[in-house]
């Protein structure tokens, strides 16, 4: 049977469902931010990943599919945000003052946390693409020759952490404008981030998604500055 | 048949993208590319709303469910993350905090001083 699971064509993808499934009636049922849907989904896949001994590998054999979608779903992201081209042309200068402030935000608080942890350019390298989406950052990565894995994890920790707690950040920053709490949530967690902005309500949704981009690239110009500092 | 055309539309989006990702000496994917060309496409009118929305909805509906195998494949570069795991996990913690807050006062900032202009 856990040979035939290894070959399967399907297996990682219905578990994959299976999990976000219960990741959504648990958020459902219990009502608490902590209960994210996809950190539930990806503790449960975990955990019998683990506790059944299939190898990552035969999981990802069918769940790469889902990983494959990633690309397409990411540019449909202009859909929301041409929704709201009305707002983001009447807001303009506020939108970019406010993803550049969260650009500059990051890689100095890497900077200074680097120091603090004593890291070698190495690690602080790998580190300063973490609040950008997985596809810019691998290459930002690899370009400033960090460790590109782990720049995935912390771009993976960063993505969770900002769907599980963005709202609540938003909250207690004060921040309550619907254009203003996408630039947050879009800027500081990326894809992952936006997918929780965009059940927040549209106007978040299309400024996350704007963020993604804008924040990705200026992030490629600020870190390649930022990666002679350490 | 409008299903097909919208996948087909989306997918020759996404080529293109790899298409410049592949051409352009610059660390930008694919999916970012396809993004500003979607985006621009529909501003200009080149590409109706209605040619990709209900396909384009879809995708980002279920946008949480695809990031699952590659978290989980975390588990893969354990070891490698085992040494500085705890500043890794502080740092991210931290900086996603103070962006978060720096650029959303930042956006509330200018968009408030707006609108008391205008009054």
């Amino acid at each position: 049977m856990k040979d035939f699971i290894g070959e399967s064509q399907f297996f990682g993808i219905i578990l994959s469902i299976a999990a976000y499934g219960v990741g959504i009636i648990a958020k459902r049922k219990l009502k608490l931010f902590i209960f994210n849907p996809l950190l539930i989904a990806i503790t449960l896949t975990i955990i019998i990943l683990l506790a059944s001994g299939i190898e990552y590998s035969e999981y990802n054999n069918s769940a790469k599919y889902l990983s494959y979608l990633l690309t397409p779903a990411t540019i449909c992201l202009a859909i929301p945000l041409y929704e709201q081209y009305k707002l983001l042309k009447s807001n303009f200068a506020a939108i970019i003052v406010g993803i550049a402030s969260g650009v500059f935000t990051s890689l100095t608080t890497i900077f200074i946390m680097a120091l603090l942890f004593k890291l070698g350019h190495f690690e602080y390298v790998t580190l300063l693409p973490k609040s950008i989406t997985t596809a810019i950052g691998i290459d930002l990565s690899r370009e400033l020759q960090g460790y590109v894995a782990i720049t995935v994890a912390a771009i993976m920790i960063t993505g969770l952490f900002g769907n599980i707690a963005g709202e609540v950040i938003c909250k207690l920053c004060g921040i309550k404008h619907p254009i203003a709490r996408g630039i947050a949530i879009g800027t500081s967690a990326h894809v992952m981030g936006t997918a929780k902005a965009l059940q927040m309500g549209q106007i978040e949704g299309a400024m996350s998604s704007l963020s993604i981009a804008v924040a990705g690239c200026m992030t490629v110009a600020g870190a390649i500055l930022y990666s002679t500092f350490i | 048949m409008k299903y097909l055309s919208q996948i087909g539309i989306i997918l020759a989006i996404s080529f293109i993208g790899e298409v410049l990702n592949k051409f352009i000496p610059l660390p930008i994917p694919a999916s970012i590319y396809g993004m500003i060309l979607l985006f621009v496409a529909l501003v200009t009118g080149v590409i109706k709303l209605s040619a990709v929305k209900e396909t384009g909805k879809f995708l980002i509906d279920i946008m949480p469910l695809l990031f699952i195998p590659a978290t989980v494949g975390l588990i893969e570069s354990w070891t490698t993350m085992q040494e500085f795991l705890i500043a890794i996990i502080v740092i991210s913690l931290v900086s996603t905090v103070t962006v978060a807050a720096a650029s959303g006062r930042a956006t509330q900032y200018i968009i408030n001083r707006k609108t008391k202009n205008k009054k």
